[in-house]
């Protein structure tokens, strides 16, 4: 009981490391119904200038903001010589927009910042914290907990943010129908190019935490990778759906991963395992089933 | 056009073919396909400008091989074995003229060219990676495990573990934690013999692809408390299971890497999780190797070095990329042995080369690689040609050698290469070759 609890934990620390990633997602989507295939690739940026500015001398807090000054900059951009030219357009043209700006930022980012891998020290050790260990033997990570409370911090910031701000309520908006928010004098632009800055802070977050765990270097962009089912079950429009996803997600993969190989093994003989790759998918494919607009998302209906 | 002008024209163009034919003459080819971008650019940066630097560095410094000039082309597979097959396609016609030995430096992409290579007679090395039962020319007369194959370094790191547990494994448990691949597959039958010969528990974990998460198998690692971890991963696979298992508290010095979790690019990410850290290698690192400082001195000196960033000169990688090119030229001057001095060789007369390597302690000493890589004999049976590593362990800032060579149990591992190849041979309607009569 005590190694499944242990399991469940640290699963559930995982799932929000996932659902740091998949927030961004969400962000773009909740305000320009973009599914953003380049937020993996954004995440690869973010951290790679974080680290850079580190290189070339500054103290964190100042690459933080150099970064962020980076990612808000790259935002107004993509929003520019991306997307202003496809205003209207069906959203599968948007969304192969963003698989060419993945490609563009896989690429751009190396040349500019260099591909090796580098560490990204935050001053946070990922070990167990003793305490706990000493009392319950258990592993609980110090850099765990920390990632779970940026992550508690930010969908709050968040929330409140689309809910009662004059900004996220056009943001909503313009989500819900580009030419409707126009006619009545939301500048779309605009919103498109702080919705994009903030997709960038997002990714930042995430790299930080991400590449603070494994190094920074390319394989960040795998990161989407996992965003999409957590997505799947919380929903594409919902900021606390990315979390109860990730959560969903991190911990049923972690307890998969322990307790279906035997079962396996014993059924089919050979040596399982590895199955973190698609149990997620699997779930989420489950869900698209049984609810197709995942746990938060917008049920969506069309009149006929 | 006169009869006269008509001669002279042809005579013209008669001579500028001759001569172009008589300059290709004197150039041998090396077809190049790597990787400089993608998932696993800053690794191919580091092998491949090795590579190449050596390359510059024998037209520099000996006037090519022989005299005979060493000219290459690029092409950047990305690590993807579609890209791969198309590099080779673009330049094989040119490789058949005259030509170095390819080195995919990937599994994958060696798996896929290895029946166009056979069929075109372009030798192919797989320097520590790729098809491990090409050990057996027999089967595989142009495909070249050279130096040694994940069986034989999985079975002298057991050696290694062994020695450190003054000499018994008996009753001990060992975790093997892999790459769930091909490339992290193959050392399990080799595991599984050495356990049963050396009476260790052997508990398999594998880790799903790209393996940027490894909570879970960590905690079975925990919950297992085994004596070793050895550890078979690739790219972001590495740092994450070192940060993982300082995460769950297994000590480092008791985790043992492939070589191909054993480079900087693993470590240094890491930060000070992988001080401790072990790995095999078959080649060192550091530039008191005098070929790697007088690399620099010559080829950088003369502003020709294929690096931008300089302080890759040395590492692993870099070392590893001089090795696989030290490797490729002594193939060819063997080759030249037999069938002319400075000559351009062609890919069979290559072929020959590499399955006739002789490079001794002594050699290496001519060349400055003393210590660099291991002594090499390889043979029509045998074109693996050593089956030695050393163990090396990450300092925090560099890698120390802290092993010997180490030879992996060759008497139990080759005759699983047999077997494997004879199967192969026989799913492919292979007549394997009478070694006994290329001797």
């Amino acid at each position: 009981m005590q190694f499944f609890l242990e399991v469940l934990i640290n699963g559930l620390l995982s799932g929000v490391m996932y659902a740091l990633v998949a927030l961004g997602f969400v962000l773009v989507y909740k305000a320009s119904g973009v599914f953003n295939f380049a937020q993996g690739a954004m995440v690869y940026l973010a951290a790679l200038s974080v680290v850079s500015c580190m290189e070339k001398g500054a103290p964190l807090w100042l690459a933080i903001i150099l970064a962020f000054i980076i990612m808000t900059l790259f935002g107004i951009a993509t929003e520019k010589f991306v997307l202003r030219k496809l205003v209207n357009q069906p959203p599968i043209t948007l969304f192969m927009a963003t698989i060419g700006l993945a490609f563009f930022i896989e690429g751009l980012a190396p040349i500019m910042f260099g591909s090796e891998p580098r560490a990204l020290d935050l001053g946070i050790v990922d070990e167990p914290i003793a305490a706990i260990l000493d009392s319950w033997d258990m592993v609980i990570s110090k850099f765990d907990l920390v990632a779970a409370g940026v992550a508690a911090l930010l969908v709050t910031t968040l929330a409140l943010f689309f809910q009662y701000t004059r900004i996220g309520r056009a943001l909503r908006a313009v989500a819900d129908d580009h030419q409707a928010a126009l006619s009545i004098g939301i500048p779309l632009q605009h919103i498109w190019a702080i919705v994009w800055g903030i997709a960038g802070f997002v990714a930042l977050v995430a790299g930080m935490m991400w590449g603070a765990r494994n190094g920074v270097q390319f394989a960040l962009t795998f990161t989407a990778l996992k965003a999409l089912p957590v997505l799947i079950i919380g929903g594409f429009t919902s900021v606390p759906g990315a979390i109860v996803g990730g959560l969903i997600i991190g911990a049923s993969e972690k307890l998969a991963e322990i307790y279906l190989p035997p079962v396996m093994q014993s059924m089919f003989g050979g040596n399982f395992g590895g199955i973190e790759g698609w149990f997620p998918y699997v779930l989420a494919l489950f869900f698209l089933l049984v609810r197709p607009e995942g746990l938060f998302g917008e049920k969506h209906i069309d009149r006929v | 056009m006169s009869k006269y002008r008509k001669s002279a024209l042809t005579a013209a163009v008669s001579i500028a073919l001759l001569s172009q034919g008589a300059f290709a003459a004197e150039e041998q080819f090396f077809p190049i396909v790597s990787y400089r971008i993608g998932p696993y650019g800053a690794n191919g940066q580091s092998f491949f400008g090795g590579f190449v630097d050596y390359l510059n560095y024998v037209n520099l410094k000996e006037n090519g091989i022989n005299g005979v000039k060493i000219t290459w082309e690029e092409c950047e597979t990305e690590y993807n074995n579609a890209k791969g097959i198309e590099c080779y396609e673009r330049m094989k016609d040119k490789a058949k003229l005259s030509t170095g030995p390819i080195h995919p430096m990937s599994t994958g992409i060696s798996y896929a060219l290895i029946d166009k290579t056979a069929a075109d007679k372009i030798p192919m090395a797989m320097v520590g990676y790729g098809r491990t039962d090409a050990v057996d020319g027999s089967v595989f007369p142009y495909a070249f495990p050279l130096v040694t194959t994940y069986q034989m370094q999985a079975s002298a790191i057991i050696r290694f573990i062994k020695e450190k547990e003054k000499g018994s494994l008996e009753g001990k448990k060992i975790v093997f934690l892999y790459h769930d691949s091909a490339y992290g597959k193959e050392p399990i039958v080799a595991l599984q013999e050495e356990a049963k010969l050396n009476k260790f528990e052997l508990t398999l974990i594998p880790v799903a692809h790209p393996g940027n998460e490894q909570g879970a198998q960590w905690l079975k690692i925990r919950q297992e408390k085994p004596d070793y971890v050895i550890f078979w991963g690739w790219g972001v696979m590495n740092q994450t299971a070192i940060k993982a298992a300082q995460k769950v508290g297994f000590p480092r010095d008791r985790m043992i890497g492939s070589w191909w979790a054993g480079s900087e690019e693993d470590t240094v990410p890491a930060g000070d999780a992988a001080k401790g850290y072990m790995s095999a290698t078959w080649n060192v690192a550091g530039k008191d190797v005098p070929l790697i400082a007088d690399i620099e001195k010559v080829v950088y000196g003369a502003g020709k070095g294929n690096l931008g960033d300089t302080s890759k000169i040395g590492t692993i990688l870099y070392n590893r990329g001089v090795s696989a090119a030290v490797l490729s030229v002594e193939a060819i001057r063997k080759a030249q042995e037999k069938y002319g001095e400075g000559k351009a060789m062609s890919g069979e007369q290559v072929r020959w080369g590499l399955e006739n390597l002789n490079i001794t302690d002594a050699r290496l000493k001519e060349i400055g690689a003393t210590n660099l890589l291991p002594e090499i004999k390889t043979s029509c049976d045998n074109h693996e040609g050593s089956g030695k590593i050393k163990i090396q362990q990450w300092d925090g800032e560099k890698w120390v050698v802290v092993s010997d060579w180490i030879e992996g149990n060759k008497t139990l591992i080759h005759p699983l290469f047999k077997i494997s190849a004879q199967q192969y041979a026989k799913e492919k309607g292979i007549t394997p070759r009478d070694c006994a009569k290329e001797m």
